[in-house]
């Protein structure tokens, strides 16, 4: 688990007196004087200041917003261009403002997905000298997609059941270093492009309280407003049209139970055997990392007649495959991601350099395959999708091609037309700025026109529908690669 | 609906040893408007969450009406949590935004339409329920989310600061349809926050905790009139009750050049010299100078009909924080010397060791 269970370490000013929450009067600035700002970051973007802070959030000029707002949110919510990348400013109470702030960052420093608060800002006027509501500010995710982005005329079940597994894993994870949500939904999740799969990350922890571990009825109420939630957004796309007729959105919503349930007892169920049985300790720990998760720490008690043995988890970190992937390449990838791309690698090596190093082979592999992806994507197309993914996608889409053509495909020629055929066709996914902190309201607008309604942005830079004609190989209308029944994409031919 | 009761309830959080929430005993009459106030960390939220299900009780139980729900799972306890999650469905009419967590509990659809007229009704939102909740404004939309409360006619109502992301104007507004509603629905309601004006103008008891232990549970008039202790003497009233350790002498306690006769009933029961005399800000006036205690003003603050001077007065050599109220139409200035005693009657003494309220 994480710095924060057991013996609670709060390296922020939350308050072990009252759990869970940002005492009212820590960390506070002293009174503002009037007309100054108080900003609270970790590290202050100069950038920052030449915000118009002065003016209401509702109100700031558009020169300065990286999208036009959609929507109504609680709170007003505006992206700005922050440096190199858009961030996001939502105005709200300044205790609400603190308080979230420090649970990102507390989330950010166990490396729990989640969006990266940037600053607080309080003690705003106008000119005047009205006093204008403190913001928080967060750094927009880049290449994140809210769910309702993920599909352009209709959500796919399978589309939605890779993103109710997303959203169950992230919420283990959350609950394992003892974070309690209290308003769980796709709403206040982002997701992520994970090799086929999807990565979500928290995106609203107004509602959220950390805590040394949480109870098992914190858990179980956390699980309940997930189904709710989630039901009730299904329930409202299907209203609107924009989701499959025989996807059911009570049965879907209970789907994040099991997938929760199931992983939870995998990672911290206590498991009995035989002494006779040791090997289930392995298998145990196998099938974690297989899950993606190292274990850190268990404890194995034996009965007094040494008979039978009790094996659980301790101490359990997500990432297995991209400590791997990062140890060998350098890479920083998602899970399924670093998945793919070790199978890639384990397949290179055994292929070309079976007596090499691990190392030495995964550095040529690095020079030989993955960079020359990556650069052969042009400048135009770079905000499509994210490097790792679209790695991933190269490797699939050579695999489908080798099998069709009953050849084995060269590189160069696979990168080629999958440039062609799928990626310029795709919509950019770098920046899709929907307003991450509303709940669905904020799609009214967009909605209205009743006919796209769902991931088209408000504005630079974010995402278009591709000009014209269907990719051969890839419908840029679905989130996925076009499938090929019976075949296995995962052991490409070189 | 039903009563609530805390019956010993304990919560101690792993690798701590002062406990979170201390033996609370407390019982909600069915139907009552409670609200849980103290300081951060006084276990007020906590107690709410275990009330709730979502924190372990380590000792004791509780109940919701006949029933012990201490090992009851969160959602079987017949509760709603009020504002957890306002968001409303665009593409659902105001109607399906209030109901459909009725539906996902398996609720028929009569029964549902039922339920959701009723509390439309009670909400003044009847002729909205066909429409979808962008034609809504601000306020009916969080009525449209309180709704969605309300349908599931609950046994008890819960909430926590739900008013903390309100701005001023809308915090008052809200707070008196929310106390107004929840009288009219007749459900038991326990509401936590901060903000004792708040819990005083909500409640119809107030239970004031502090370091986990229940300070005092009595009516907001009671607790003004009556504090049992200096903590919430000095905790409810705004601006806050002047708290002052002075010296007993015969007759009463030494009030600056007066004797103030506190009460011979109290001042007997002191344990010490002294007691600390306690007096409201509106129950001192002012008498010319020499008697009682002088207080130079640093800042006066004239609110029309009435002005507050916030200065300070000297007590064996120490400085103490005053407030006075006085009539708005000449207040003094600031700088400005002024004298002062309690008036007959109006005062609280407390034991300067214990801090328990003496006498009556």
């Amino acid at each position: 688990m994480s710095e924060l269970s057991g013996d609670a370490q709060w390296h922020e000013p939350s308050d072990w007196e009252q759990q869970g929450k940002l005492p009212r009067n820590a960390g506070l600035p002293p009174a503002n004087v009037v007309g100054s700002l108080s900003i609270t970051a970790a590290a202050t973007d100069p950038g920052l200041l030449d915000l118009p802070w002065h003016i209401t959030l509702e109100e700031w000029p558009d020169e300065y917003l990286a999208a036009l707002p959609r929507g109504i949110s609680r709170h007003v919510v505006r992206f700005a261009h922050l440096g190199g990348s858009v961030i996001a400013v939502k105005e709200t109470s300044e205790h609400i403002a603190r308080h979230e702030y420090h649970v990102l960052r507390r989330l950010q420093k166990v490396d729990v997905p989640s969006v990266e608060p940037v600053a607080v800002i309080s003690g705003r006027t106008t000119p005047d000298g009205e006093e204008l509501n403190p913001v928080l500010v967060t750094r927009h995710l880049k290449f994140s997609l809210p769910y309702r982005a993920l599909f352009s005329q209709k959500l796919r079940r399978d589309t939605l059941t890779r993103l109710i597994d997303a959203q169950a894993l992230l919420l283990v994870r959350l609950h394992l270093i003892g974070f309690y949500w209290g308003d769980v939904s796709l709403s206040n999740t982002l997701f992520r492009r994970d090799a086929g799969a999807f990565a979500a990350y928290l995106v609203d922890a107004e509602t959220g309280e950390i805590y040394p571990s949480l109870s098992s009825g914190q858990r179980e109420y956390d699980l309940e407003i997930a189904r709710v939630n989630i039901a009730g957004e299904l329930m409202d796309l299907l209203e609107g049209g924009l989701i499959e007729e025989h996807v059911d959105p009570l049965a879907t919503s209970e789907r994040i139970m099991d997938s929760y349930r199931r992983l939870w007892n995998e990672l911290t169920g206590k498991e009995t055997f035989g002494a006779g049985e040791r090997w289930r300790v392995t298998a145990r720990v196998e099938r974690l990392n297989e899950l993606g998760f190292d274990v850190e720490e268990y404890s194995i008690n034996t009965d007094s007649e040494g008979s039978r043995i009790q094996l659980q988890p301790k101490v359990v970190d997500a990432g297995h495959h991209p400590r791997r992937l990062i140890r060998l390449t350098g890479l920083d990838v998602q899970e399924n991601q670093a998945r793919r791309l070790l199978n890639d690698l384990d397949q290179y090596r055994a292929e070309y350099y079976p007596h090499l190093d691990e190392e030495i082979s995964a550095h040529s592999w690095l020079t030989h395959v993955f960079e020359p992806i990556v650069r052969a994507i042009p400048r135009e197309l770079a905000g499509k999708l994210e490097p790792a993914e679209v790695v991933h996608q190269v490797l699939e889409h050579r695999w489908y091609m080798s099998e069709k053509q009953d050849r084995d495909v060269p590189l160069a020629e696979t990168v080629q037309s999958y440039l062609d055929d799928v990626l310029r066709h795709r919509r950019d996914e770098a920046a899709i700025l929907l307003n991450p902190d509303t709940k669905t309201l904020n799609v009214l607008q967009g909605n209205d026109a009743g006919d796209a309604p769902d991931h088209d942005p408000a504005g630079e830079p974010a995402a278009s529908h591709p000009a014209h004609g269907t990719p051969a190989s890839s419908n840029p209308d679905s989130d996925e690669p076009e499938q090929h029944p019976g075949t296995e994409p995962g052991n490409s031919p070189r | 609906m039903a009563t609530v009761s805390f019956d010993q309830a304990t919560r101690v959080y792993p690798g701590t040893e002062r406990p979170a929430v201390d033996k609370l005993d407390l019982d909600i009459a069915d139907g009552e408007f409670l609200v849980l106030v103290g300081p951060s960390g006084c276990g007020k939220s906590t107690s709410l969450r275990m009330l709730a299900g979502l924190e372990d009780v380590n000792a004791g139980r509780i109940m919701i009406g006949d029933r012990d729900v201490t090992d009851v799972p969160p959602k079987d306890r017949d509760i709603a949590m009020v504002f957890q999650n306002y968001a409303l469905y665009p593409h659902m009419s105001v109607a399906d935004n209030m109901g459909f967590a009725l539906k996902i509990a398996g609720i028929g659809k009569e029964e549902r339409a039922e339920r959701v007229r009723d509390a439309a009704k009670l909400l003044d939102l009847q002729d909205y329920l066909e429409r979808k909740p962008k034609a809504l404004s601000g306020g009916q939309r969080q009525r449209v989310a309180m709704g969605r409360a309300i349908v599931r006619n609950p046994q008890v109502f819960l909430m926590d600061e739900p008013l903390s992301n309100l701005d001023a104007k809308l915090r008052v507004q809200t707070r008196t349809q929310i106390a107004s509603l929840t009288r009219r629905l007749g459900v038991t309601t326990v509401y936590v926050t901060h903000d004792q004006v708040e819990a005083m103008t909500m409640g119809d008891r107030v239970a004031v905790l502090k370091d986990g232990l229940l300070q005092q549970v009595d009516t907001p008039r009671r607790l003004y009139d009556h504090p049992n202790n200096v903590f919430v003497a000095g905790f409810i009233g705004s601006p806050a009750m002047n708290l002052l350790e002075l010296p007993v002498v015969d007759g009463g306690v030494q009030f600056g050049g007066t004797t103030y006769d506190a009460g011979q009933e109290a001042l007997q029961a002191a344990a010490g010299n002294t007691v600390t005399l306690g007096v409201r800000p509106e129950d001192l006036e002012l008498v010319p100078e020499g008697e009682g205690l002088s207080v130079e003003a640093d800042l006066v603050e004239e609110q029309g009909a009435d002005a507050f001077i916030f200065g300070h007065t000297m007590v064996n050599d120490q400085s103490h924080d005053m407030i006075v109220r006085v009539g708005g139409r000449r207040p003094p200035e600031k700088g400005a010397i002024v004298w002062v005693r309690p008036q007959k009657g109006h005062v609280h003494v407390f034991d300067s060791k214990t801090g328990l309220r003496l006498g009556d």
